[in-house]
């Protein structure tokens, strides 16, 4: 059983989105970057399955050299070796050919990722991979099992859940609570120092969408309190004012 | 060139944010100069419903009327998308951006070599080339984004246009398609969902309580405002993870990301995390103890107080001007 997770390096939720050289690039100043959230979940019930099954866990990054600290960090949680494919990640389709070309050379039984990206909120890569390579692709799942070659999940669904099975080799987009974030011990920082990390140069270079510039949002105005005793004051604002009611 | 939507149905209604997909699939056509809007929807589903897609813009609604489509599967209806996409030779796919519309649109965009962009939030500008505005950063930023791509899908965010209910009803023509076995290999054994209730991620206002309410047992009083309001009711993470309230309700950066017109968040203090799954709100009203909270800096209007002292009042406020 072979299980390939693929992450993403992004900002820490609590950073400050700033862009610089006139708006075209993300402002790395002061930023820390992490595992994506998501990524942080599929990882952890990855690496549970190892051990349950024992099966061979890679993680992969498509990212410049700066990203080898987040790869390492999954490492040290627990994956056996990691890949970099050595290129900006230019767009969902060009990250989703990247994948798809290991994928077709390694051929994984198990696909875990992120439902989305924090930084871009595409959450089209599983998708995609998934068509790329013909297999089912099951997003965003907060469940998952495995039992012999059939693959148990629950999908989230506006307002509730679906549960769903299907056959090994299949895709799926991760999200909370499909297993508790896995803190790297002493130990997993250690032996992910001399744990592989192989650095392939990118297949293919096609892409379909670019960003030509970044922009926030305008600031929020100061916020109108009312008195705890007025609360009529509250509904005559939403009414008249803001004419949400 | 014409412009197909893809429409969901839940409960035997199509849903509101298709109904906008729609809408924004006229506006497009009418700043393109025309051409048809075509809805389709896959799955059983009354007829009578489905011309109800024109009065919010299409043209034409196509049913796949197949009840093995009923379900979502993800890869059958992604081949019955592209299908209908090719029959009816259109050139942009629009959707509106939910749990089945994201996993469906990444398999079209290979299957139909388009590219493809989520979270957008407004028309595309086409004056030269074609760029559209997405939200990224989890609502924090936006990408003026442009597609290289002949073919494009465009997965819409909720308040991106205007919803139109001045259409004509839409004729409705039933098309049968032969979809692969493979594509229906994974099999949805049972949905437990909410029903009757408004959908979160849909809502035009939403109230959500935070670990200020004390305990789910409290609950009733955020149902009891949310009712008044005609709101659908959110938690923020910690209030879902101690299990008070289910995981589907949890609002926030790795939770469900609404853009109701109003959010009243009780109790919640207004961690970056919850911030960044609401600030597509228009308006924010914060109810807290705390005048330190930081949800009063994201806030239109905010009441300090205690939310067992003010839910109540507030609520009867809202009867009494109804």
């Amino acid at each position: 059983m072979k299980i390939l997770v693929c992450i993403t390096h992004v900002p820490d939720t609590t950073s400050k989105i700033q862009f610089t050289d006139n708006n075209t690039k993300f402002d790395k100043n002061g930023v820390q970057f992490i595992i994506g959230p998501y990524d942080d979940y599929a990882l952890a019930r990855a690496v549970e399955l190892k051990e349950q099954l024992g099966a061979s866990l890679t993680v992969l990054n498509v990212g410049e050299a700066e990203t080898e600290p987040t790869l390492r960090k999954a490492l040290a949680i627990g994956a056996d070796d990691a890949i970099r494919v050595n290129a900006f990640p230019k767009d969902s389709l060009f990250v989703a050919n990247q994948i798809a070309a290991i994928a077709k050379e390694q051929n994984y039984d198990l696909i875990l990722m992120g439902r989305e990206s924090i930084d871009f909120n595409g959450g089209m890569v599983h998708g995609m991979v998934g068509e790329l390579l013909n297999m089912p692709s099951i997003s965003p799942v907060m469940k998952l099992d495995i039992d012999g070659d059939t693959v148990k999940m629950a999908r989230e669904i506006e307002g509730g859940k679906e549960y769903l099975e299907a056959k090994l080799p299949l895709i799926a987009g991760c999200q909370e609570p499909i297993a508790e974030w896995k803190i790297p011990n002493m130990r997993g920082i250690m032996s992910a120092r001399t744990k592989p990390l192989n650095v392939v140069e990118p297949k293919d270079d096609n892409t379909a969408t670019a960003v030509v510039e970044f922009k926030l949002p305008p600031a929020k105005g100061a916020v109108k309190l009312v008195d705890k005793d007025n609360v009529e004051e509250l509904v005559r604002l939403l009414k008249n004012d803001a004419k949400v009611l | 060139m014409s412009i197909l939507v893809y429409i969901e149905h839940a409960e035997g209604a199509v849903k509101k944010s298709s109904l906008e997909a729609v809408s924004y699939g006229k506006a497009l056509s009418d700043k393109l100069g025309g051409g048809d809007v075509v809805a389709v929807a896959l799955g059983t589903i009354a007829e009578g419903e489905l011309s109800k897609a024109g009065t919010a813009g299409a043209s034409k609604v196509l049913h796949v009327n197949d009840d093995k489509l009923t379900a979502g599967i993800i890869q059958a209806h992604a081949e019955a998308v592209a299908q209908v996409y090719m029959k009816v030779g259109a050139n942009t796919l629009v959707l509106a951006k939910s749990s089945l519309g994201d996993a469906v649109a990444a398999r079209l965009a290979v299957k139909l070599n388009a590219g493809l962009v989520s979270n957008v939030v407004d028309l595309p500008d086409t004056s030269s080339g074609y760029q559209v505005k997405r939200s990224i950063y989890t609502g924090k930023a936006f990408a003026e984004t442009t597609v290289s791509t002949e073919h494009k899908i465009l997965a819409v965010k909720k308040n991106a246009v205007d919803l139109k209910t001045d259409g004509a009803e839409a004729a409705v023509e039933t098309i049968d398609l032969s979809i692969s076995d493979a594509s229906f290999a994974t099999n949805i054994t049972l949905t437990d969902k909410a029903t009757g209730d408004i959908l979160l991620p849909e809502a035009d206002i939403v109230v959500s309580g935070g670990r200020g309410l004390k305990g789910p047992e409290n609950w009733g009083m955020i149902e009891g405002l949310a009712k008044e309001l005609g709101a659908a009711t959110g938690c923020s993470k910690p209030v879902s993870d101690i299990g008070w309230r289910p995981h589907h309700e949890h609002v926030g950066q790795t939770g469900v990301k609404v853009a109701p017109t109003l959010y009243v968040a009780v109790g919640i203090s207004g961690a970056i995390q919850h911030l960044a799954g609401v600030n597509s709100s228009k308006y924010i009203v914060v109810i807290n103890k705390d005048p330190e909270a930081p949800f009063f800096k994201a806030a239109d209007y905010g009441i300090v107080g205690d939310a067992f002292e003010v839910l109540p009042k507030l609520t009867e406020a809202i009867k009494a001007i109804k």
